[in-house]
Order: structure tokens, then C-alpha cells, then sequence
């Protein structure tokens, strides 16, 4: 280990689980993931594992279902209009307490879209999507390395809690190609899986895997079950990178996945014309790193500028966590477009002088 | 006294919530006692479905799951494939299987998964309260088909057996019914044979199993099996739809 290579983000993506000890993958074509699925094909039954091409994204998620309530370790993966198709398994996989990886390469919506990269399935993503008070964990890689670490780490999140977790990347960082490393991450203790139905092999009592729970204080009791877990998660497994925020700052951005990459750019650019510009980028969208808010509001002298490809869907979270305190304005482009450094540095610009009036 | 009838390995000690009558239950012991009969309770893990057999996973004592709404044999296939030397069945009524799930099914016969499903068919909707389903027959009354299913306007009732015997994965078909001490043995061999099929790795089982629902066909539970003979039988005959014996 420890080689550096060349790779495509989609078939990092499939190395990285691969390593992470995946044994099933079962997924359905869509562009622009559709060569994890192809990288898998080819490298899962080379290694006595499992490729399922499903006839559905539905089947694909329920198969996962499936073999994750095994208790081995399995994923899906898809772009929006294959995930809003998931969303149903999603919410049983939360309901069952099932541990899984979905990865979520985001193209622009709403409906077929297009093929092109977005970030407008941030609410889908973290505010449920599916039926039923849940959540999951969702990571957002910025990097093509960032994504390979963090899909070791969300199979070791899915596998601690018993939690469905989410690797959301977009297009563009499906489809460039970047310089990886694998390496041997620190893995945490996980717990057993004793509650895995694969056939009772001498076990006593028989398992179930459910999420029907037809008695109204049964069914409160699992939530709040559900509820205390999330509560842990959010306590332990925020994760954010604060970049440039030293000492007192104009403004902050707050970006992730690609548009932090662009944003990285602004604050360069900036920087040439004398304001100071930071960033906050969350790598979980879910649970949101309000600490990293926290930690640079009384840094920043006008305020946030959330950049999103989206109409500003993460920049409801940032207004909830800043509450008031500093401005939070918005610069988003939708459909597929990527911001461009220039008018992200001319909201900036506007922002500094509003701030100073 | 010596004991003659036994409760089989198979199932649990819970009451069934199944309505008087209903066969719905007969099928579950069939099933228990083949899984007894075959010696693979310890690796056998079922699947539930949505439908009037939902709480299933309570009645047979090997592993189980409950699946989402017709996708049972999605979640059976990454059982199978996570778990290959599991005996992995999927119990489903008409609605899962013919309406919301005939995708799921259609494939994993198709993909020749190695798994079995028992299909219950009995004409209706059971767990909604009696509504039109794939299977209801020409000029059938039911909930949303109030005055007789018209095959104008909703179509014909599918022969799901018949459908699943044409496709190439699968391995055995068989339609059977359990409205006679006779018919109940029958389909007792016909699930026991589909069971065998899985466990030789010969691909996709399914055994039809016709099955009452006076609750909502209206009827007392013996008014239910002369319907299910006079009106289900004809429409489809029992008997074996597809076995490939002893080919691979
Ligand atoms: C997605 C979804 N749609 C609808 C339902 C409601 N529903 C519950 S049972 C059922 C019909 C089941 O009928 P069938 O499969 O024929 O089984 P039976 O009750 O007759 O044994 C429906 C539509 C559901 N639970 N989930
Ligand atoms: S409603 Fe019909 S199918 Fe359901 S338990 Fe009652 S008789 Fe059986």
C-alpha cells in the first residue's frame, strides 16, 4: 500500500470500498457514476465477491438490504434521479438500523436533469428524503484522496452506529482524474454484528430484520432509540476543515465538495486585491459542523458567503447555526453550472463594501 | 399418550392473527414442516412481505426479514448472494408480488437467483380490506372494482405462473391449491420439490399456492373453498408450469 496512482473519481470510488472489504455491490446505470459500476463488475468477481447489476435502482437498495442484514459489509451507488428511486430502501435500511454505503454522485435536477455536476441534492441528502424521522451520515468529499479516506471511514461510521451512510460527491468529482494514495487507515473498534440474520447456525433465538413496529409506543420508543443515536452521532462525527480564518477575516465562505475547490481560488484572487477571505468547508453535510461556525463567527468581519450548486439549500444550516449573528449572503448557480471564481469574487467584493457602508 | 401431531421445528409458539378460515396459515406450517423435513432450519433465513403474511417474521422460528412492499425478492437476492449456502424463501401475496413487485419477481426468476417464493394467491387484497388486485377475475367484486372487474377498463387478471415458467432462470413452477386434504399434500411435495431445486442450485422456484380470503370475498370459510374451486380453478389450472428436472 501506500502507492500513488492516477485514477478517475468513479473508479477510485470502487478501489476504495473494495479495500474497505466490501463484499457486495449492487447497483444500476447512471450517468455520470455508472463506471463505479463498471469498475466493480470487473474487480469484484476477480476477488470471489459479489456484482449484482439490479433491474432497479428500488431492487438495487433492497438487495443492499438484503446482504447488509447479513451483516456484511455492502453498497449502492447512483446519481439524483437513481437515489430519489433509493429512497424508499434508504428509509427501511434506517428503519432495520442496517449499516451500508450509498454513494450519491449529484447531476442537476429537478426531474431527468441533466448529466452535468450539482449540489442540489443536499436536502434530499440530509433532511431525509425518504419517509419517517431519519437521518444519516453524509459525507462530502473535496478531493479525489478525500473521497477514497472517507469511504473507509463511512463504512466504519455505518458499521458503528447501524446506520445507512452517504458518500455525495458531483459529477466533477466522479469524472476528473487526480493522483490517489490508498493507505491503511486507523481503523476503530467496531461492534459485532450479533444481530445479522443469516440463517440462526446454531443460535438460539431466531433474528429479525424489520422496521414494522405496529404498536403506536413500540414504534415511539424505536424513534427515540433512533433519535439518541443521531444525537451521539452528531456530538462525535462532524467533520469540517477551516481554511485561511486566522485572526480577523472580511469574509468566510462556506462551500464543500467542488465549489470549495473554487472557493479555495477566490480567496487567492482576493487576497491579491487586499481582503481576506476564509472558508468553512463542511465534510459532513450531515450532521453539519456547527462547530466550525462557532469556532470562526467573531473572525469574520462581514459575514458568510455560502457558494452552492443549488438555489442555497446548505445555506438554511449555516443561517441556522449563525443565527443572526453575522449576515449570511448566497452566491449559487443551478442546472449543472459550476460558480466561477470572478462572480464569486464580485459577491465578495459587493459583501466587503456593503459591510463597510 | 404418544404425541401424533406436532407443532414442526419451523415455527414459533405465537398465536397467528389470521382471520378464521383463512389459509394463510396452512401454507406457513407447509412450509415449517418442509424446512424440518429438509434439515436446513439452522441456515434458512425467509423473507416477509407487505401484505396480510407481514408478521411472518414472527411465526417461523429461522431468521427473517421484512421487505418493503413487493421487493422481497431484492432483498432475497442479496441474502442469497451475500449468504450462497443459505436456504433463502420469500413468502408474498398477489399485490406484492404481481402489482408493486412484478419488476423484483420477474428478474430474480430471470437472473435464475437461487431462491425460493412462495406466492399466495388468493385474488384480492387482503391486509387493505379487499381491493382489486392483479389477480382479481374478470367481473369480480371487490373495493375498487365495485361493480365486477371490467377487463375493458382494468385489464386482465396475470398468470403469474404461467409468465414466470417462460423465462429461462427459471428452474420450477408449479400452481397448486390448498382447499382439499388432497391439494394441501400436494402443494406440501410442490414446495418441498421447489425447496430441493434451491438447495441443488438449479436457479429460481416458485410454487402458486391458490389460497381463500372470506373476510374480504364475503364468505364463510367453507363458501370460500367452493369459490376458490368454481371460480380461481378454472381460470388457473394447477399443475406444474416449468421444471427442468434433473438438467443443470
Ligand atoms: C409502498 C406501499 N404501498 C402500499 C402499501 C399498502 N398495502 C399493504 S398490504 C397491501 C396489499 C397486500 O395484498 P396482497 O399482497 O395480495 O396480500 P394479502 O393481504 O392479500 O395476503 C397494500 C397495498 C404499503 N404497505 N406500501
Ligand atoms: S383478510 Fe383475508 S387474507 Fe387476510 S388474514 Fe383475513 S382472510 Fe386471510
Amino acid at each position: 500500500m501506500g502507492d500513488k496512482v492516477l485514477m478517475k473519481g468513479t473508479e477510485a470510488i470502487g478501489e476504495a470500498a473494495i479495500r474497505a472489504d466490501c463484499q457486495c455491490f449492487f447497483g444500476y446505470p447512471i450517468t455520470p457514476q455508472t463506471e463505479v459500476a463498471a469498475y466493480m463488475a470487473k474487480k469484484m468477481p476477480e476477488l470471489g465477491r459479489v456484482f449484482v447489476q439490479a433491474e432497479s435502482e428500488v431492487a438495487a437498495i433492497n438487495m443492499v438490504y438484503g446482504a447488509a442484514g447479513t451483516g456484511v459489509r455492502c453498497m449502492t451507488s447512483s446519481s439524483s434521479p437513481g437515489i430519489s428511486l433509493k429512497a424508499e430502501g434508504i428509509s427501511y435500511i434506517a428503519g432495520a438500523e442496517l449499516p451500508c454505503l450509498i454513494v450519491n454522485i449529484v447531476r442537476g435536477g429537478p426531474g431527468l436533469g441533466s448529466i452535468q455536476p450539482a449540489q442540489s441534492d443536499y436536502f434530499q441528502a440530509t433532511k431525509g428524503g425518504g419517509h419517517g424521522d431519519y437521518n444519516m451520515p453524509v459525507f462530502a468529499p473535496s478531493s479525489i484522496q478525500e473521497m477514497v479516506d472517507l469511504i473507509q471511514e463511512a463504512f466504519d461510521v455505518a458499521d458503528a452506529y447501524r446506520t445507512p451512510c452517504m458518500l455525495m460527491g458531483d459529477g466533477m468529482l466522479g469524472q476528473m482524474m487526480e493522483p490517489v494514495e490508498f493507505h491503511e487507515t486507523a481503523r476503530r473498534e467496531l461492534p459485532k454484528k450479533d444481530w445479522a440474520a443469516d440463517g440462526l447456525r446454531g443460535r438460539a433465538h431466531h433474528n429479525v430484520i424489520n422496521s414494522l413496529y405496529l404498536n403506536p409506543e413500540e414504534l415511539e420508543q424505536h424513534n427515540l432509540h433512533l433519535q439518541e443515536k443521531y444525537q451521539q452521532i452528531k456530538k462525535n462525527e462532524a467533520r469540517y476543515e477551516i481554511y485561511n480564518c486566522e485572526g480577523e477575516v472580511d469574509i468566510i465562505l462556506a462551500a464543500y465538495g467542488t465549489t470549495s475547490r473554487v472557493c479555495k481560488n477566490v480567496i487567492k484572487m482576493a487576497a491579491e486585491e487586499g481582503i481576506r477571505v476564509g472558508l468553512v468547508r463542511p465534510i459532513t453535510l450531515w450532521p453539519f459542523p456547527n462547530e466550525a461556525f462557532e469556532k470562526t463567527v467573531e473572525h469574520t468581519k462581514y459575514g458568510y458567503l455560502a457558494v452552492e450548486m443549488s438555489a442555497g439549500q446548505m445555506i438554511e444550516d449555516v443561517r441556522l447555526v449563525v443565527n443572526g449573528r453575522k449576515p449570511v449572503g448566497f452566491h449559487g448557480r443551478m442546472g449543472g453550472m459550476v460558480p466561477n471564481p470572478e462572480d464569486i469574487l464580485a459577491k465578495v467584493r459587493e459583501l466587503a463594501l456593503e459591510g463597510v457602508k | 399418550m404418544a404425541l401424533t401431531f406436532e407443532k414442526p421445528k419451523g415455527l414459533t409458539d405465537v398465536p397467528t392473527h389470521y382471520c378464521p378460515g383463512c389459509t394463510h396459515g396452512i401454507i406457513h406450517r407447509l412450509i415449517a414442516e418442509v424446512v424440518d423435513e429438509l434439515g436446513v432450519l439452522d441456515k434458512t433465513v425467509g423473507v416477509a412481505p407487505v401484505g396480510c403474511s407481514v408478521l411472518a417474521y414472527d411465526y417461523f422460528s429461522c431468521d427473517m426479514y421484512e421487505a418493503a412492499h413487493g421487493r422481497a425478492p431484492a432483498v432475497a437476492t442479496g441474502i442469497k448472494r451475500a449468504k450462497p449456502d443459505a436456504t433463502v424463501f420469500t413468502y408474498q401475496g398477489d399485490g406484492d408480488l404481481a402489482a408493486i413487485g412484478t419488476a423484483e419477481i420477474v428478474h430474480a426468476a430471470t437472473r435464475g437467483e437461487k431462491i425460493t417464493t412462495v406466492f399466495v394467491n388468493n385474488a384480492i387484497y387482503g391486509m387493505t380490506g379487499g381491493q382489486m388486485a392483479p389477480t382479481s377475475l374478470p367481473g369480480q367484486v371487490t373495493e375498487t372494482s365495485p361493480y365486477g372487474r371490467n377487463t375493458g377498463l382494468a385489464g386482465y387478471p396475470i398468470r403469474v405462473s404461467e409468465m414466470i415458467s417462460t423465462l429461462d432462470g427459471a428452474s420450477y413452477v408449479e400452481r397448486v391449491s390448498v382447499d382439499s386434504v388432497k391439494n394441501v399434500m400436494r402443494a406440501k411435495k410442490a414446495i418441498k420439490k421447489a425447496f430441493e431445486y434451491q438447495i441443488a442450485g438449479k436457479g429460481f422456484s416458485m410454487v402458486e399456492v391458490l389460497s381463500t380470503c372470506p373476510t374480504n370475498w364475503g364468505l364463510s370459510p367453507t363458501e370460500a373453498l367452493t369459490w376458490l374451486r368454481d371460480n380461481m380453478m378454472p381460470y388457473y389450472p394447477l399443475g406444474v408450469k416449468k421444471d427442468i428436472g434433473e438438467e443443470d
